[in-house]
């Protein structure tokens, strides 16, 4: 049996790095202010330019678009750089390094990129427009990359050392309302959670709430709820948002023949929407109710407490909507 | 290719070769066209020959080259053959990117150390620059060249990617294609200075200038770059200024362009230059020079009646490659 210990999901994602650049001389890390003893804006690169030096923890000028694009670079060279977008907000100015060029590169002519972007991601900490985004289906749309979200500590580690070991661009949506304030046990040493692969969080008959990320938690506090009325649900954390486990999501809404799809991105167009397509064309028959979705309204994402709690799903509007739809 | 700073007259000869096969296989590619058996569009090379070779030349085995859509002479030398490059053209499977890039776009192997490029032209400097750092963090003594454009040159992604360069010392040239047009756009049009080189000077970095057309200049200065850079010196900024003598692409007829600048340009072709110098240094005289021409055009074409036999890419491959395994 493996021993595990609980950890943050913040110190996950730090030990992932540290051991697979201990493993992989071909592993760095780069990024605005990752270096030195600072270790980055939230601490995830802490201690490792003391381990690793200068050289495999760069720190990079304010120019995402370019550290990105060289990033990408190393990468066709074999090498295997982790860039830390200081906030997933800022990816947006990497993106044409990302989509364009890194994205295409192997379908183009076989140019292998193995590099991942982690991008602190999610509201909640009320930290206005350009600290709390979720942009994640801006690359789900792009042709070429892989896209993950973990939702517990453990995945947070074997995700990553999964992304790192990948030979395509990896795009990591990890969320900072769980670095520090969410803990669980997560496997010492070499622990790889296959892109791909949702993970059942919940098990119930009545209703499949399809998530990721943060959300994760908020839609077993809502399911926990829901389970002192009566009404038992699955759980579905999707982990990889690309490729997506398509068979985990019609097995669970096959079984319960109702889905409530929760993401904190903005619902329109979201990838919300893909599943519900995906469950109304191969889950038809088997449904017993309307798809729902809740997401991030189609606003920029408010600052201020209250209009951020009306923005963004929580445990207490996935709880209404589920006891809705369980009644339909 | 060289690792010397004067060339000897076999290198010469070599130099003039990859132009003459260069300019057969855009006349030959041009003319394709104009038959109406092109695929999509295309990019001539005449203008850019001496920069294409004289630079690609410099680059020692090993090194990797980040190029654009006018470096046909750069993929020539490295080693793409004509048969790849013209079915990749015409978008075959025997062509370097199995149909799935246009032109001369994508081409890109690692066995002959270059990166296929995008469109989008700045790109293919942070992409030389990643080589060039995965040379310094291995500590091998290996440069990354990059090409790009005029036009390119104003995107925030050069001041980026010149910025980092010059900031991590790395083994990188960068060498600006001056065409003096993107597009329809004069650089006076896009640019308070006349010079790209000497933007250099805000990265603290040198910045050289050379004729465009004058191949062997152009295999000196980048020749002299890349060993600064090889030699731990750090990044070059190289202008080579020459002029677009067709259009953007091949559906643009240029009637933009002054006639009077292209006759201008037309007295310094790069060919023609160089064939004066080369007979009057003694080291070839026409007849020779015309064999040369002759061996050029009878590449170009077998390579266009092999593009022609290839087969397309089969539509059930459409999802082949999208992800390295």
């Amino acid at each position: 049996m493996r021993s595990e210990r609980p950890l943050t999901y913040l110190a996950a994602i730090n030990e992932a790095l540290a051991e697979e650049m201990r493993r992989d001389p071909n592993v760095l890390v780069l990024g605005e202010d990752v270096g030195g003893e600072f270790g980055g804006a939230f601490k995830a690169t802490k201690g490792l330019a003391a381990e690793f030096g200068p050289l495999r923890v760069m720190n990079t000028p304010l120019a995402e678009l370019g550290f990105t694009g060289m990033a990408a670079g190393m990468a066709l060279m074999g090498l295997r750089p982790v860039v830390e977008m200081q906030f997933a907000d800022f990816i947006s100015t990497a993106f044409d390094s990302i989509v364009q060029f890194a994205a295409t590169a192997h379908y183009r002519w076989g140019g292998a990129v193995p590099l991942v972007v982690r991008a602190p991601s999610d509201g909640g900490l009320r930290a206005g427009p350009f600290h709390s985004q979720n942009p994640e289906a801006w690359f789900i749309h792009a042709p070429g990359l892989k896209v993950v979200a973990p939702a517990t500590p453990a995945d947070a580690k074997g995700l990553l050392i999964a992304a790192i070991r990948d030979n395509n661009p990896v795009i990591y949506f990890e969320g900072k309302l769980l670095y520090r304030s969410l803990k669980g046990d997560v496997p010492e040493g070499e622990f790889v959670v296959p892109l791909g692969k949702a993970r059942l969080a919940r098990c119930g008959d009545d209703l499949s709430i399809i998530t990721y990320g943060a959300q994760v938690h908020q839609a077993l506090a809502a399911a926990e709820r829901l389970a002192g009325e009566g009404v038992q649900c699955d759980v579905l954390d999707l982990r990889s948002l690309k490729p997506l486990d398509e068979e985990a999501i019609l097995t669970s809404v096959r079984k319960t023949g109702k889905a409530l799809i929760v993401h904190s991105a903005n619902r329109l167009a979201g990838l919300g929407g893909e599943i519900a397509a995906l469950i109304a064309d191969r889950a038809f028959q088997w449904l017993d109710g309307p798809i729902r979705r809740l997401g991030g309204l189609d606003t920029p994402v408010p600052f201020s407490p209250l209009l951020e709690d009306a923005y963004r799903p929580d445990a207490e509007k996935i709880y209404r909507e589920a006891r809705a739809l369980a009644r339909f | 290719m060289a690792s010397q700073d004067t060339l000897s007259p076999t290198q010469q000869l070599d130099l003039y070769y990859w132009m003459r096969l260069t300019r057969a296989f855009d006349d030959r590619m041009l003319a394709h066209w104009k038959q109406g058996r092109g695929v999509g569009g295309t990019f001539s090379q005449r203008g850019h020959e001496a920069i294409s070779v004289g630079a690609g030349y410099a680059l020692g085995p090993d090194d990797i080259v980040a190029p654009m859509h006018r470096d046909l002479g750069t993929f020539l030398l490295r080693g793409i053959t004509p048969r790849r490059m013209f079915a990749n053209l015409l978008g075959r499977e025997t062509g370097v990117t199995h149909g799935r890039d246009v032109n001369l776009h994508g081409v890109g192997d690692l066995n002959f150390g270059i990166f296929g490029f995008i469109s989008h032209l700045p790109h293919s400097l942070p992409a030389g620059l990643g080589a060039a750092m995965a040379f310094r963090y291995r500590g091998e003594r290996r440069v990354a060249l990059s090409f790009t454009g005029d036009g390119a040159s104003n995107a925030g992604l050069f001041h980026e990617t010149l910025n980092m360069a010059a900031l991590y010392s790395a083994p990188w040239v960068v060498l600006v294609e001056n065409n003096q047009y993107a597009y329809s756009t004069p650089t006076g049009e896009t640019m308070k200075v006349t010079d790209i080189a000497r933007r250099a000077d805000g990265y603290g970095i040198p910045g050289v200038m050379v004729d465009g057309n004058d191949v062997e200049a152009v295999y000196a200065v980048t020749h002299a770059a890349i060993e600064r850079a090889r030699s731990g010196g750090g990044p070059t900024l190289i202008e080579a200024k020459t002029m677009r003598m067709l259009g953007h692409a091949i559906h643009d007829g240029a009637e933009y362009v002054p006639a009077e600048l292209l006759a201008e340009w037309a007295a310094k072709d790069p060919i023609l230059c160089f064939e004066v110098r080369l007979i009057a240094a003694g080291i070839a005289d026409r007849a020779e020079l015309d064999e040369i021409g002759q061996r050029c055009q009878v590449e170009v074409e077998d390579a266009a009646a092999f593009a022609e036999a290839s087969s397309w890419p089969a539509p059930e491959s459409v999802m082949e490659g999208v992800y390295a395994q």
